[in-house]
């Protein structure tokens, strides 16, 4: 039984059938890749993973609870932190105080009216939020607009919110998207870190198969809206319906 | 002290002092000087100085931090000023019923017309407000006359039940039998000051909504509210609902205008419609704008430099004007006086809208920007390659200084 | 039946001037993408062109009339327009008689200049800054034109009638064959009312078949994509704010006889407008338009005595509660496409 169940779950945009019969289950403690070529139904599966759709037919349990229907703050709350492809922060706020607020969400829930305290004097709090800066390389940054950051730095920064609510699944949605080598390097660094560092688990959705390979312990392959096959990085290789379906493809693609 | 930091302790005594001193600041010309229609320590306009800072400021903890721009925050202004003439024609002239009531009916007023517009952002929750606003104003200019008194508007009158009123009670507004109209004035060789009730009171209060707006400020609460202007996507998938936060800023910048238009009514007992009207509405905005949205004390700048504007700018007339530059031969002076002319006296609205398009334009900062600005002119001068650290209290912002 | 022909037509002048100005508001934000808070003073400044060819007909000279004389015998001096002197009593009087339709002449260059003024002086530079500061900016100019009206013109209506051949009423339902004197009904509302189906009808005939009217509306659907095409939008976009404020400017010039033009007339049809836009859907011109007729003869509707009686007040909040009500259910109005400024 995985953290994540996803079963027979169908979606339909008018004729187009974007999702059929999706079986899926992360288990905890993993790294689980959701790979396929562009259109394969990635972010429909992923939208359905975070309320934002809600599946035809099927069901998605997380935790042994529901997650259809529910609102992105409830979903936070029961354990899913999220990644966006360009990186979603508080832009006019500094560094610290963006990774102040997770952890004010944490502690304190999705609405809390602490309008009389004072920030500076929650020490655990600060402390827990300069700690995580300081893991990610950060903490030298913690005065500055996060707007004005890098945008590896925006993904970094990205991440650290996230993780320092100790979420109990991690999504990241193509987080090397439009990236040049060198921050995607970076990035695959941080996170074979944070999966070497704590226990965690982790749904990445991606097309970079560099990404993929060097990260994923398990690895479901989505095309036309249903997954091929799911297994570990080094059988998908060779895998002939793999190879048909997206590799081939997607070589084809590059010339 | 006060569970703020050292510098925001000094930063709220600065204010506590300049608030307490305005009787004696606003008035830097003698009496007999010309230039004493630049005087602005009398009683009437001081006590606007402070009303107006007060709905500033709560209007800014919803705008400033969390963007929300409202088109109607005047509907509880009008609604504070109608509760508190109203507990004088049915108890007395003491204001604290009335105070204490206009702001729990205004945080009730905010609660319905929040709940409902804060269901949409941006231009659509402008239109809301206004639309609201609009209700209320076109409401208490028709069939609710009985409870407005329509176009008249509503005073007390001597048939009035006024419960409360003992034989000895003050027949105009008081705290406990201190009058608010009241004043002592002191002549200083040649220095005339007014030292008012109804200012003190009004400026207690604004320095106790200033307290709180900085408690605000620093607040986990505040900075949420922050974070919602920047990002709600973030803000949600982080686990926080931004609709209760939202609403509560709104109820609270509400009750800040409920109370000051208490006020209002607290220094003349007085309420009409016209004060709800969305003109109104843009004035607050325009304070909150022109003094620096976001900023700590920008709001109760704007409040106080447009409030100083419409007193002092609209009071200049022809004459005055021929009397700055009679120094001048007679050509000139006459030509000078027809240039200044359209924009000052009952010009002087051209004036505001000139300034305030020039704010939105080249200081989207708003005053506190421009002095910011000046004050790091100097600073570069000095310190060439000091780092440059942004000042906190008027720059909200960068860190709220958490580690200090 | 009669009440509420009545009615509709009662609500169809109000709904015109709601339509019209609604129009180029939404042709503003759906082109240009900007919130203008000043359309309702570009619509008060139309009015005035038809008080200052008012006037500009009127300048008359003094002269002395050697038929009259006054109580003490002497001849009396009376003032010849110049206008009567040039084209002699009968055309030159009809001239003055018919100066609101003339403003026309005046008003479409006006508005069209201090369109292009306005866009490229100051909205040009505000479309990339956020919704907000659009708004105030354009809130700060309508404040500045008011106030300099006000300042020429003084703060008190001013009357400008209708042509005498137009000003009466006439019995319409007589004419749709009801009991006479029952429908009456103004001649120059009905005017206005045609008016502004032309000027409705030349706006989307314009945008409809032109070429420049296609490449507007590309660009209104997607201006990424029109501009990567390598079509210079912005000088088009010029030239649609100019088209906007002629549309709000001619509304006015017209409308002067329904209303006499004072300084603060535009912010009050201009609350109005922003909620008919918002109804009909921020962007939508069709929207614009019967949201606008919609809501002006709703309005009507609503002061009926007998709706008064059931509901009192209801005329004074009707507009307001329906956008309340639209918004809610439906925010992209009646017409919108879906998700345009939600942020």
């Amino acid at each position: 039984m995985g953290i994540l169940e996803v079963k027979g779950v169908n979606k339909r945009f008018g004729g187009l059938q974007a999702l059929g019969d999706v079986n899926l289950s992360v288990k905890e403690n993993t790294v689980h890749a959701i790979i396929g070529p562009n259109g394969a139904g990635k972010s429909t599966l992923l939208n359905c993973l975070v309320g934002k759709l809600i599946p035809d037919t099927g069901s998605v349990m997380f935790d042994g609870q529901s997650v259809l229907g529910r609102k992105p703050h409830e979903i936070n709350q029961m354990g899913i932190s999220r990644v966006f492809q360009t990186p979603e922060i508080f832009g006019d706020l500094t560094v610290l105080e963006n990774v102040l607020i997770p952890c004010f969400a944490k502690r304190d829930g999705a609405f809390r009216m602490h309008a009389f305290e004072t920030v500076a004097h929650e020490k655990e709090i600060v402390d827990r939020a300069l700690h995580m800066l300081d893991d990610v390389n950060m903490a030298e940054k913690r005065d500055m607009h996060a707007a004005s950051l890098s945008r590896g730095d925006k993904r970094r920064l990205e991440m650290a919110m996230c993780l320092v609510q100790e979420p109990k699944l991690l999504l990241l949605d193509e987080p090397t998207a439009g990236m040049a080598r060198a921050d995607t390097n970076n990035t695959i660094d941080l996170l074979r870190h944070i999966k070497a560092t704590r226990d965690i688990t982790m749904a990445i959705i991606e097309h970079d198969m560099h990404v993929v390979f060097s990260l994923a312990d398990r690895i479901t392959v989505l095309a036309q809206g249903t997954p091929l096959v799911e297994d570990v990085p080094e059988k998908i290789k060779g895998h002939p319906k793999v190879q048909e379906a997206y590799l081939g493809q997607s070589q084809h693609g590059h010339h | 002290m006060f569970g703020l930091n050292a510098k925001d302790t000094r930063f709220l005594l600065i204010v506590v002092f300049l608030t307490l001193a305005t009787p004696i600041l606003l008035q830097p010309f003698p009496e007999s000087s010309s230039l004493a229609q630049f005087n602005a320590g009398y009683p009437d306009l001081m006590q606007k100085f402070a009303i107006f800072g007060i709905f500033a400021i709560g209007f800014n903890i919803l705008f400033g931090l969390t963007g929300y721009l409202s088109f109607g925050h005047a509907a509880f202004l009008g609604v504070g000023s109608y509760t508190v003439v109203w507990m004088y024609k049915l108890l007395s002239y003491n204001i604290l019923p009335g105070l204490v009531l206009s702001i729990i009916i205004s945080a009730l007023f905010a609660l319905v017309i929040g709940f409902i517009s804060l269901r949409r952002s941006g231009i659509y929750f402008s239109i809301l407000t206004l639309a609201f606003a609009q209700m209320s104003y076109n409401l208490a200019y028709s069939v609710l006359t009985p409870i407005t008194n329509g176009e008249t508007g509503l005073q007390v009158y001597t048939n009035d039940p006024q419960v409360l009123m003992g034989a000895n009670s003050p027949t105009s507004p008081h705290l406990f039998g201190l009058v608010m109209r009241e004043s002592v004035q002191v002549d200083m060789g040649g220095w005339l000051f007014t030292f008012n009730i109804g200012y003190y009171f009004c400026a207690i209060i604004a320095i106790l909504a200033f307290y709180i707006s900085l408690r605000i400020f620093r607040s986990p609460f505040g900075m949420m509210l922050r974070a919602i202007k920047t990002n709600q996507t973030r803000m949600n998938y982080t686990g926080l609902n931004s609709r209760p936060y939202t609403l509560a800023a709104f109820v609270i910048s509400g009750m800040y205008a409920g109370l000051a238009g208490g006020l209002l009514a607290a220094m003349d007992p007085l309420a009409g419609a016209e004060r709800m009207q969305w003109t109104a509405s843009g004035e607050v905005v325009l304070m909150t704008i022109l003094g620096g949205a976001g900023t700590l004390m920008g709001p109760v700048l704007g409040a106080g430099f447009i409030k100083y504007c419409e007193n002092i700018f609209s009071k200049i007339n022809d004459g005055i004007l021929h009397s700055w530059f009679a120094f001048l031969p007679d050509g000139i002076e006459n030509f000078l006086v027809t240039l200044v002319h359209p924009f000052v006296g009952k010009g002087w609205h051209l004036t505001l809208g000139i300034l305030f398009m020039l704010v939105v334009i080249f200081l989207p900062g708003g005053l506190v920007e421009g002095f910011q600005r000046i004050s790091r002119l100097f600073r570069s001068k000095r310190v060439k390659d000091g780092p440059r650290r942004k000042d906190p209290e008027h720059h909200p912002k960068s860190a709220p200084h958490v580690a200090e | 039946m009669e009440a509420i022909i009545l009615q509709i037509l009662n609500g169809l002048d109000k709904g015109s001037a709601y339509a019209l100005i609604a129009l180029g508001l939404t042709l503003i934000f759906g082109t240009l993408g900007v919130v203008n808070f000043a359309h309702g003073a570009l619509f008060m400044i139309g009015a005035f062109c038809a008080v200052v060819m008012q006037r500009l007909l009127g300048l008359s000279y003094e002269q002395v009339d050697p038929t009259k004389t006054d109580f003490l015998g002497n001849p009396l001096k009376v003032q010849v327009p110049y206008v009567e002197s040039w084209f002699g009593p009968e055309i030159g009087g009809a001239i003055v008689d018919w100066s609101v339709p003339l403003a026309i002449v005046l008003a479409i260059p006006v508005m069209v200049i201090l369109g292009f003024v306005m866009e490229r002086g100051l909205i040009k530079h505000f479309y990339k800054r956020p919704h907000a500061d659009q708004i105030l900016v354009t809130f700060g100019l309508a404040i500045v034109l008011q106030e300099v009206i006000k300042y020429f013109f003084g703060a008190n209506p001013i009357q400008s009638g209708a042509p005498a051949a137009l000003s009466g009423s006439f019995d319409f339902g007589a004419m749709l064959g009801f009991d006479p004197n029952v429908v009456i009904y103004p001649f120059w509302r009905l005017v206005y009312f045609l008016f502004s189906l032309v000027i409705i009808a030349g706006v989307f005939a314009f945008l409809q078949f032109t070429t420049f009217g296609m490449v507007v509306r590309a660009g209104m659907a997607d201006r990424e994509t029109v501009g990567l095409l390598g079509i210079d939008i912005d000088r088009r976009f010029t030239i649609m704010f100019g088209l906007a404020a002629a549309v709000a400017g001619l509304a006015g010039v017209m409308y002067t006889p329904i209303l006499a033009p004072n300084y603060h007339m535009g912010m009050d049809f201009l609350v109005l407008s922003f909620v008919v836009v918002v109804v009909g859907g921020m962007g939508s011109l069709p929207g614009a338009v019967a949201a606008g007729f919609l809501l002006g003869i709703l309005q009507s509707f609503a002061s009926m005595n007998e709706v008064k009686s059931i509901i009192p007040g209801i005329d004074q909040v009707i507009i307001y509660l329906v956008a309340i009500v639209i918004l809610l259910t439906r925010p992209r109005g009646l017409m919108g496409r879906k998700g345009v400024m939600e942020d």
